[in-house]
């Protein structure tokens, strides 16, 4: 595999899985409101 | 609305119980076969690496902000697509039966390709296919027939049996309701589905030549970022591939709770299917290397994506492949997984709307829904000539149906009813994200024109070559037929009148009540 292969792998997997944590964070620190 | 108010309505038209639940559920239906076999080719063959940031761009300035719209639709007229336009304005009602007559579409053809894989997880165990993947498929399995004869009522029983077995799923899961058919299987589904891909993309990786595959993936071409192809298919991918703008997050979204953030959680499920994206990617150009090491050949000459894919292409790897069985059986079941949850979200659509027009129960809409839909289903695609009708309907009701009503209902509601600003402040009222003057540009100008340009493209496409060169028989019926009929369907649902107990107008808020912040 070439290096700019590589790096771009880690970056497109840094920016969208690392995308998915943050928004996962941000969600867990906004509560469900809703009534059981 | 009173609390007691909001759990009658949860009684009377169905409710996820929880905002987990809801998100589960909104991924399941984004997640399906376009993320396995669509995402990795339109990546390799829009720049590979490069495509990364066109992909990016899309995801935040389309599928992010659409998901948004979708999302204060349904969750502020708590309706299902019709009755969501029609308490929006009475001339809009139209926009949400054409949807609901895409999904009805879609859910006829959708469930014959899942019926194919159920029959593919089986044969993986001893790879029936043989030595000829691609022969067995078209020829034995499919018993393709020559379309230029015309259509065939020839009746395949190896497809025939599991696409009845599939609706048999179908119409169990859609009888059960919104909480216990739609939300439990996305509960136990989605999880299962990660769990067998992760699996899967751990063994491809494994293998000799994967390595190959991934540098074919991810090898930048910066150039393609200059042209406006590759923009174009990336605006493509991320709105073909979240489920926006025909009906389905609409209706989930009226049925999760008034007080849910909402920004946050599309921002969760688009993040989410991308992520299973790129997973996929990285799964299918690995097992690609191989194959193309095993056959000593480049991997260009091995990629491809839809149907060939996964019925030509993952078998000759599952034939060559170490432990073959498991990755086809893994491969096969994922595809079953992705799709089902997704073909329960499409179904939901059309009963939904038919619940709230006619005030159906539950159990009575399901039937009158995916009764004639499974008949429909099992008379076009379990004959000899079901694969040319199809693709050729595939390709015109994603075309000329969901992306047109997409841009048509994003212009309407920007700017002939313009209720962005309402949209925006009901987003903000429980909302984690911040909804500004960003969002209302975005979805009013710069993601219909992005979406217009990937509709322009497709269509000169079409008019100028007879798409894959069927008769134009086919492409006037099954294709350009099919498109129009679902918008004339639009047009004369609204003549029918709705129940005198359904209020028209948007349900009142609750008072905001001091919360916690």
């Amino acid at each position: 595999m070439s290096i700019e292969a590589v790096v771009m792998m880690i970056v497109a997997i840094l920016v969208i899985w690392g995308g998915l944590a943050l928004a996962v964070v941000n969600l867990s620190r906004s509560p469900d409101r809703n009534d059981p | 609305m009173s609390t007691t108010t909001e759990s009658t309505e949860a009684k009377r038209r169905g409710a996820f119980s929880s905002r987990r639940v809801f998100i589960l559920a909104a991924i399941g239906s984004a997640v399906g076969l376009g993320n396995i076999w669509r995402f990795p080719y339109v990546a390799y063959e829009n720049g590979g690496g490069a495509f990364m940031i066109p992909y990016l761009v899309a995801l935040l300035t389309a599928g992010i902000p659409f998901l948004y719209l979708d999302y204060a639709l349904g969750h502020r007229t708590r309706g299902s697509a019709p009755l969501a336009f029609r308490r929006i304005s009475k001339k809009t009602e139209w926009l949400g039966w054409w949807q609901v007559g895409i999904c009805f579409v879609i859910a006829v053809y959708y469930a014959a390709i899942i019926a194919w894989s159920l029959q593919y997880t089986i044969f993986s165990v001893d790879k029936k296919w043989g030595a000829d993947p691609e022969g067995y498929f078209f020829g034995d399995f499919l018993e393709a027939a020559d379309i230029t004869d015309g259509l065939t009522l020839d009746v395949v029983p190896g497809v025939l049996i599991p696409l009845a077995l599939t609706w048999i799923a179908v119409i169990a899961i859609m009888a059960l309701g919104v909480q216990k058919g739609i939300g439990a299987t996305s509960v136990v589904f989605i999880p299962v589905l990660f769990i067998a891909f992760v699996i899967l993309v751990v063994r491809a990786l494994f293998l000799p030549g994967a390595v190959d595959g991934l540098d074919a993936l991810f090898t930048p071409n910066w150039e393609a970022l200059t042209h406006a192809g590759v923009w174009a298919a990336a605006y493509g991918q991320i709105f073909f591939s979240l489920s926006i703008g025909f009906g389905i997050m609409i209706t989930y979204s009226s049925y999760v709770g008034r007080k849910t953030d909402m920004t946050g959680s599309g921002a969760v499920v688009g993040f989410a299917n991308s992520s299973f994206e790129l997973l996929c990617g990285i799964g299918v150009f690995s097992a690609l290397g191989f194959m193309a090491q095993a056959q000593g050949v480049a991997v260009d000459d091995v990629a491809a994506d839809g149907i060939g894919l996964a019925f030509v292409a993952f078998p000759t790897i599952i034939n060559e492949a170490p432990a073959g069985a498991l990755i086809g059986v893994l491969f096969f079941a994922s595809l079953i997984l992705a799709g089902i949850t997704s073909l329960v979200s499409i179904s939901e659509v059309v009963i939904s709307a038919v619940r709230d027009k006619f005030e159906m129960s539950r159990v009575g809409a399901t039937l009158a829904v995916t009764l004639p839909a499974a008949i429909v289903s099992l008379f076009f695609f379990s004959t000899t000539t079901a694969i040319y009708v199809l693709d050729t309907a595939d390709k015109f009701i994603n075309s000329f149906g969901i992306l047109l009503v997409a841009v048509v209902s994003m212009l309407v509601l920007a700017w002939a009813v313009r209720t962005l600003p309402v949209f925006a402040t009901h987003l903000n009222e429980y909302g984690s994200v911040p909804v500004r003057m960003w969002w209302i540009v975005l979805i009013s100008a710069i993601t219909p024109a992005g979406l217009t340009v990937v509709l322009v493209k497709e269509f000169i496409d079409t008019i100028e070559k007879p798409y894959e060169g069927y008769p134009d028989w086919l492409l006037n019926s099954a294709g350009w037929g099919l498109a129009a009929a679902v918008i004339v369907f639009g047009v004369l649902a609204t003549l029918v009148r709705w129940r005198p107990d359904t209020p028209l107008t948007v349900p009142a808020a609750e008072p905001r009540e001091e919360i916690d912040r």
